[in-house]
């Protein structure tokens, strides 16, 4: 990929079933390359069609073999699915281990199956920065589902809603008393819960104590989540681990909140890139000018306030901007 | 594919393939390569030579390293090697490590396996040799 054209080339490979071209192109969105923005542009207009479902919660509780055994539920019935799973790069080295591949049990020859590992890159809440993009790539390339697993962090993995229509938290037994439940964070992320490892015992009372909570007021613009009990070990549960999504999927349609949710998010996204250039724009503009520079030296001595500065900042990006 | 872009950190598949339950050498060099700031995809033990190719067709990866004590290497590795090769993937370097003898080594590397680690290799000669595999500077 190096032109327009070649993007459009590439574009039509992912369309038609290209694994390697996907695969090529999904690197080039993760770097930044500056052809895939044209890829993306090319294949957005067929994108909005695969189901898109986020699978968080803390570490360890079960995720990837969830994925691994919810996978082989959506083959039996005949749905393609992609699966992206994030984990987190080391913000020493930079480097990380993608470890989530490891639960993965699936014919090698099944073309219908699509498996990423992604890592952060210094992305927080769960996701990297190119997750949404790379998810627009795996549905234009015509998955049914696409599945994506957010880094094990806990109770701050927000990102997932900007990408999934449905989002599942798992949990698992003894993870903590109803207190925990009440806290802010991963319970106002679920659309449904799923207690995985339930054949461990106080599996009944997790399943209680989140009851409580939707009881409580856990609904969400009239959608009480769903409380699945699984063991992913043995297959038991996913079937109505489906269903909860599917349920949720159609609530989504059936309220009109499918349309609505997607409008806030294209809103979010349009505004997050807008702030992302304004902020290069404010950055460049900081190193390369000598006298706003001298604004830090204002402000380090007091004469000036942060803010005042921003406000002049901001300005001088806004004229450099508007110069033919 | 080489990778030209420092920005861009280094993908490597790091595989046990075929039937063999040691993957503490395979752990201790995903570590190492992950501290030197690659992208490690971990696909763990008993992995098929179809399953580490296909792994490595999606994650895009720009390197494979296999680990094996069990001694199938002669019949995993050139398997995995056609693979590539059928795959129109054979731009992706592959490098090996484990109990491997130098008889077999030296076939190995005709067929294509760049580098093979044995026993005592230092980390700092693996996370170097893995890098310039991947930049294709090797």
């Amino acid at each position: 990929m190096t032109s327009g054209r070649s993007a459009l080339a590439a574009a039509k490979a992912i369309v038609g079933g290209d694994r390697r071209a996907l695969a090529r192109a999904i690197s080039a969105v993760e770097n930044g390359d500056p052809e895939s923005g044209a890829l993306v542009r090319a294949l957005y207009p067929r994108t909005g069609r695969a189901r898109v479902i986020g699978i968080t919660g803390p570490l360890g509780v079960g995720k990837s073999s969830v994925i691994n055994a919810l996978v082989r539920h959506l083959r039996a019935v005949g749905s393609s699915v992609a699966i992206v799973a994030v984990d987190p790069s080391s913000p020493f080295s930079g480097g990380s281990v993608l470890g989530d591949r490891i639960r993965f049990e699936r014919d090698a020859t099944d073309a219908a199956v699509f498996f990423r590992s992604m890592a952060s890159r210094g992305e927080e809440g769960g996701v990297a920065a190119t997750t949404r993009e790379v998810v627009r790539l795996l549905d234009a390339a015509g998955f049914d589902v696409v599945v994506v697993e957010t880094v094990g962090s806990g109770q701050v993995d927000l990102a997932i809603r900007e990408i999934a229509s449905t989002s599942v938290v798992v949990l698992v037994p003894h993870l903590g008393d109803e207190v925990q439940t009440l806290k802010a964070g991963l319970f106002e992320i679920a659309d449904v819960f799923c207690v995985n490892k339930s054949d461990l015992p106080g599996a009944d009372l997790a399943r209680k104590d989140l009851s409580e909570l939707v009881g409580l007021g856990g609904q969400r613009d009239g959608w009480a989540p769903a409380i699945v009990l699984t063991s992913a070990l043995s297959g038991t549960g996913i079937v109505e681990l489906w269903g909860a999504v599917e349920a949720h999927e159609r609530f989504l349609d059936r309220s009109g909140q499918r349309a609505a949710a997607q409008r806030r998010r294209i809103a979010h996204e349009i505004v997050g890139l807008v702030r992302e250039r304004v902020g290069r724009e404010v950055e460049d503009r900081l190193e390369r000018d000598p006298e706003l520079r001298r604004l830090l030296d204002e402000v380090a001595a007091r004469r000036l306030d942060p803010r005042a500065a921003a406000d002049r900042l901001f300005e001088a990006a806004g004229r450099r901007r508007r110069r033919p | 594919m080489p990778k030209s872009a420092k920005s861009s950190p280094i993908r490597v598949l790091i595989a046990k393939p075929g039937l063999d339950g040691h993957d503490r050498g395979a752990k201790v060099v995903a570590r190492a390569l992950r501290d030197a700031g690659m992208e490690v995809i971990y696909a763990g033990l008993r992995q098929t030579p179809e399953e580490i190719v296909r792994a490595a067709v999606e994650e895009d990866v720009d390197l494979i390293g296999l680990s094996i004590l069990s001694g199938a290497h002669m019949a995993l590795f050139p398997r995995v090697l056609a693979l590539l090769k059928r795959g129109r993937a054979t731009a992706i370097p592959v490098f090996a490590g484990g109990i491997i003898p130098d008889e077999d080594a030296r076939r190995l590397r005709k067929l294509g396996v760049r580098a093979i680690f044995g026993p005592g290799t230092s980390l700092e000669t693996i996370v170097s040799t893995a890098r310039q595999l991947a930049r294709g500077t090797a």
